[in-house]
Order: structure tokens, then C-alpha cells, then sequence
């Protein structure tokens, strides 16, 4: 699903150690705001969940968003269908989940809710938006 | 409020209604009150600030541990100086993602919880003649701030019932009454308990009528007999001890209702494991059923609160066995009758006297 990026992701030392790289990997433990003043330069950022319950992978796409980057973002390892809507909510765009998910599944999880609540790092339009303006 | 992760209270700073926010509470096997985070966050700021307080928590916390995976322990770990700080300078950033709705949006939502239509100009009389319905009009019912109404207590804790259990015909009869007199409205509350919110006064004797029919009008709100207690092991694969016996057992040994209002004020809560779903740290008197080598074993602990004069129970020695426990909780609350002073309750006195008295009454 939406693997754009072919070159391997340096991990966030090797990074920050020979910032040549355009592609680099978080762990959930490593602090995304290191990467804010490379973000022009990098191609992909590639977002490690080494288990569905570590959630810090969520927070570290929106500080990266919310930091202005607009490359591919991408959420790789115990990623399942259930959780892809809120990654998309939080900035993925793409996935790499460790167990291939069922295409339908993941399209219908997608489409299920036409509204959001709240403003996020996606285009959704809260509804408080679209009854106020 | 305070027992809780985050807790919110509604306040007016010169007319203008805000949150003051407290961060960091809990029960469980870490109990810990929330300090107060801040004491004012406008409206207008309170979805920001609330989420600001959660980032703060998803960049520190301990996501590593399950059992330290917690906002209380992050608050506890960094302190709650240096916690405000982050979430302070947090807040500043999330303010710009314009989170926040409209002032349109919480009246439109605002419309939805309006009050029920009143009837204006009814009486604030009530017929006391029968005596079986004043003493449950003076425990159960409390003032309404609309005149001519009340709001009706309906305890599910009769003397050796399950406590909060109520049969098929008992729920018909209540979801009945709430229909017919109390705008349609009925809630569940955490003591485990039914609330009428909005009743006429007139229709008081009529309510108590039917409910006595249902066995459903014990008149022992907040008293000793009126216990919290979670599932327990009757019921629950994560406990290591049974509550509902206990809570029977406690019951009965007060199950004279003079006794009972003699006491007055007591909130006796039951939790079978460390997970303190019973709310065992806030009870006025907190029981916790715990597995010592296979056998179950009950820890007593006095002066938990969880209303606004919030404390954490102190757990007041070796435990006990089924039987012992009631026997504790007995010695404890006639200690507590010996000691009192004019209209104080069991947790005003053991504020006054500690622990100490209560310690020697039990283990002598």
C-alpha cells in the first residue's frame, strides 16, 4: 500500500550522524522534534510500531506534520486495520504493515464515517465547521 | 475529581466560565490525588489545554511499563511544577491548530441537556402521615433547585441483597416511575444507585408507594449499609476475592435501621483486587479483598474520600478473614460512636482523632 520510497531508512542516529540521507526511521522511544529542522530535505519518514499497542508512533506523526513536512509518511509493523484510519487522521499516508491487511477491509474502514469531530493533521473538516462556517 | 487521570471542575472567574484542571489522579495499585494543574483554563481553551495535557503525558509517559504506563505517574515521577511548565508551553502550540469550536457549537450542544419543562407554581407541601414514607422521604430524597420538585434516591442496596442488583420487574417499575414522573429520565449512579432527577413533590407518596410494592424503597442512602462492592470473584476473572459476601455480611450485622441512622453518613466500599473498581481508596471505610497463599484475606482501611474534601484511605493493619472483616468494620464504627463530637461523621472524627483509637478498638 503506497510504498513510494525505495531507499532504506536510516535509523535517527545514523541520521543525524550523516544527514545526507532522505529517508529515516523512528523508533516509538526517539523524539520526532530532532528531525524538525532536516524536514525539507527528507523524502520519507518511516514510523516504527513494533506492537499495535505502542501508540507513540501516532504523536510523532503529528509533530511532524504539524512541523510543516510534506513527504511521505509511513507507518510500518503491527499495524492493523482498525488503527489505519486514525494513522491517516494523524498524517500517514502510507502503510507497511507487517501482516498484509485485506485491501476491502482497509477501503471500508476508510470510508465509514463521512464527519470528524475535530480538526487533525488530514483535510477532515470538523462538524463544527461545516454548521458554523 | 481528583482520583481521576484528568479531572475538570466547572468554575466562573468574574462571570466567565472555565475549567480548573487537575492532572494525575488515580486508584488501582498506585492510588494518588491530582494536583491542581491550573486553577482557571477559559472555555474557550479547554479542548486545547486538555489535549496539550495528554501530549505532554504521549511524549513522557511510560509507555515502556503497562503499570507505569499512566498519566498519575508521570505527574508523580517529573512533579506536577515541571508538568505544568511542559503542558503550558504545549498548550501554546496546540492553540494555533484551532482545535477549539465555536461558542455556537457548545450552545448548540448546550440545547440538548436543557431543562425538562417545570410546571411553575406547584406546592412544596408534603404529607408526612405515614411514617414508613417520611423516614424514606428524610434519607432519599433531596432538594431540588426547582421549587415544588425533588430528586428521589432509589437505593438497590436492601439488607443482604446484592448490592446495585435489581430483577427484569424491578427495572420495568423504575423505567415506569421515571416515565410517569420524572420526565422520562432515569440515571445510574456510581454508588450504584437509581436517581429520578426531576420529581414533583406531590407525586412523592405515589412514587414511594410503588416503589415499596417493588421492594425498592430501602431507605439507607449513604448510610453504612449502602456499600459499594465490585463483582468480586462471584463474578470476575481478575479478582482474588469475593466482595458480594462481605457486602451481605456487613449489611446484615447493621441491618437495624436505627442503628444505621444513628451512624449516619458512612461510605463503605468493597474492591476484590488491587484494581480498586469497588473504589475501595475513597470509602469512608475502604475494604480490599486481596490472595494470601490461596486464601482470602481482607485489608480495612478508614478515611478515604472521593467527594471534595478528596483523601486516600490508610489501611490500618494486618487483614482479616470473612468474618473478621465484619467484625473490624463493627469495632471500628462503635469506636467511632464512643469518640464522636456533636454532628460529626465517621470521617470527621477519624480527621480528628487518626487512626490510632480505631487500630486499638480492632486489634486491641
Amino acid at each position: 500500500m503506497g510504498d513510494n520510497h525505495e531507499e532504506p531508512a536510516v535509523t535517527l542516529d545514523a541520521f543525524l550522524d550523516q544527514s545526507n540521507a532522505t529517508a529515516v526511521r523512528l523508533e516509538p522511544d526517539e523524539d520526532a522534534r530532532a528531525l524538525i529542522p532536516y524536514l525539507d530535505r527528507l523524502a520519507l519518514i518511516e514510523i516504527a510500531f513494533p506492537t499495535f499497542r505502542d501508540g507513540r508512533g501516532y504523536s510523532s506523526a503529528r509533530v511532524l506534520r504539524e512541523a510543516g513536512y510534506k513527504g511521505e509518511l509511513r507507518a510500518e509493523g503491527d499495524v492493523l486495520v482498525d488503527q489505519v484510519p486514525f494513522m491517516r487522521r494523524c498524517g500517514f499516508d502510507s502503510f507497511a504493515p507487517a501482516k498484509p491487511l485485506n485491501e476491502a477491509a482497509v477501503e471500508a474502514a476508510l470510508a465509514r464515517y463521512e464527519h470528524v469531530y475535530q480538526r487533525a493533521a488530514d483535510a477532515g473538516v470538523p462538524a463544527w465547521k461545516l454548521r458554523h462556517g | 475529581m481528583r482520583l481521576h487521570d484528568i479531572g475538570i471542575e466547572l468554575v466562573k472567574k468574574d462571570g466567565v466560565l472555565g475549567g480548573r484542571v487537575f492532572v494525575g489522579g488515580g486508584m488501582g495499585r498506585t492510588p494518588m490525588i491530582a494536583p491542581e494543574i491550573n486553577p482557571f483554563v477559559h472555555a474557550d481553551d479547554l479542548l486545547s489545554y486538555i489535549e496539550a495535557c495528554l501530549r505532554v503525558y504521549n511524549r513522557y509517559g511510560r509507555r515502556d511499563n503497562i503499570y507505569k504506563a499512566r498519566i498519575k505517574i508521570l505527574v508523580h515521577e517529573i512533579g506536577a511544577d515541571a508538568y505544568r511548565d511542559q503542558v503550558a508551553e504545549e498548550f501554546i502550540h496546540v492553540k494555533k491548530l484551532g482545535i477549539d469550536p465555536p461558542i455556537a457549537e457548545f450552545d448548540r450542544i448546550s440545547a440538548f441537556f436543557a431543562p425538562p419543562a417545570f410546571e411553575a407554581n406547584l406546592s412544596d407541601d408534603i404529607d408526612r402521615s405515614d411514617p414508613d414514607f417520611a423516614v424514606w422521604l428524610d434519607q432519599n430524597v433531596k432538594p431540588h433547585k426547582q421549587a415544588g420538585y425533588a430528586i428521589v434516591n432509589i437505593s438497590l442496596k436492601p439488607i443482604g441483597g446484592i448490592p446495585g442488583d435489581a430483577s427484569s420487574a424491578q427495572i420495568d417499575v423504575m423505567a415506569d416511575l421515571a416515565k410517569t414522573y420524572s420526565f422520562d429520565e432515569l440515571r445510574v449512579t456510581h454508588a450504584q444507585n437509581i436517581v429520578l432527577p426531576h420529581v414533583a413533590k406531590r407525586d412523592l407518596y405515589v412514587v414511594w408507594a410503588a416503589l415499596n410494592e417493588a421492594s425498592l424503597a430501602n431507605a439507607n442512602l449513604d448510610l453504612v449499609s449502602d456499600i459499594i462492592a465490585c463483582p468480586g470473584m462471584d463474578y470476575c476473572s481478575l479478582a482474588n476475592a469475593r466482595s458480594i459476601p462481605v457486602a451481605q455480611k456487613i449489611a446484615t450485622r447493621f441491618a437495624d435501621p436505627e442503628r444505621q441512622r444513628d451512624i449516619g453518613e458512612l461510605k463503605l466500599k468493597i474492591s476484590g483486587c488491587i484494581n480498586a473498581c469497588g473504589h475501595h481508596h475513597a470509602g469512608h471505610i475502604g475494604i480490599l479483598g486481596v490472595d494470601r497463599k490461596g486464601v482470602e484475606n481482607y485489608q480495612l482501611t478508614l478515611g478515604g474520600s472521593g467527594a471534595e474534601d478528596v483523601s486516600i484511605g490508610k489501611i490500618t493493619g494486618p487483614g482479616f478473614d470473612e468474618n473478621g472483616i465484619v467484625d473490624a468494620v463493627e469495632k471500628v464504627v462503635e469506636k467511632y460512636r464512643d469518640l464522636r463530637e456533636g454532628e460529626e461523621r465517621f470521617l470527621d472524627t477519624y480527621r480528628r482523632v487518626g487512626m490510632e483509637p480505631f487500630k486499638e478498638a480492632i486489634y486491641g
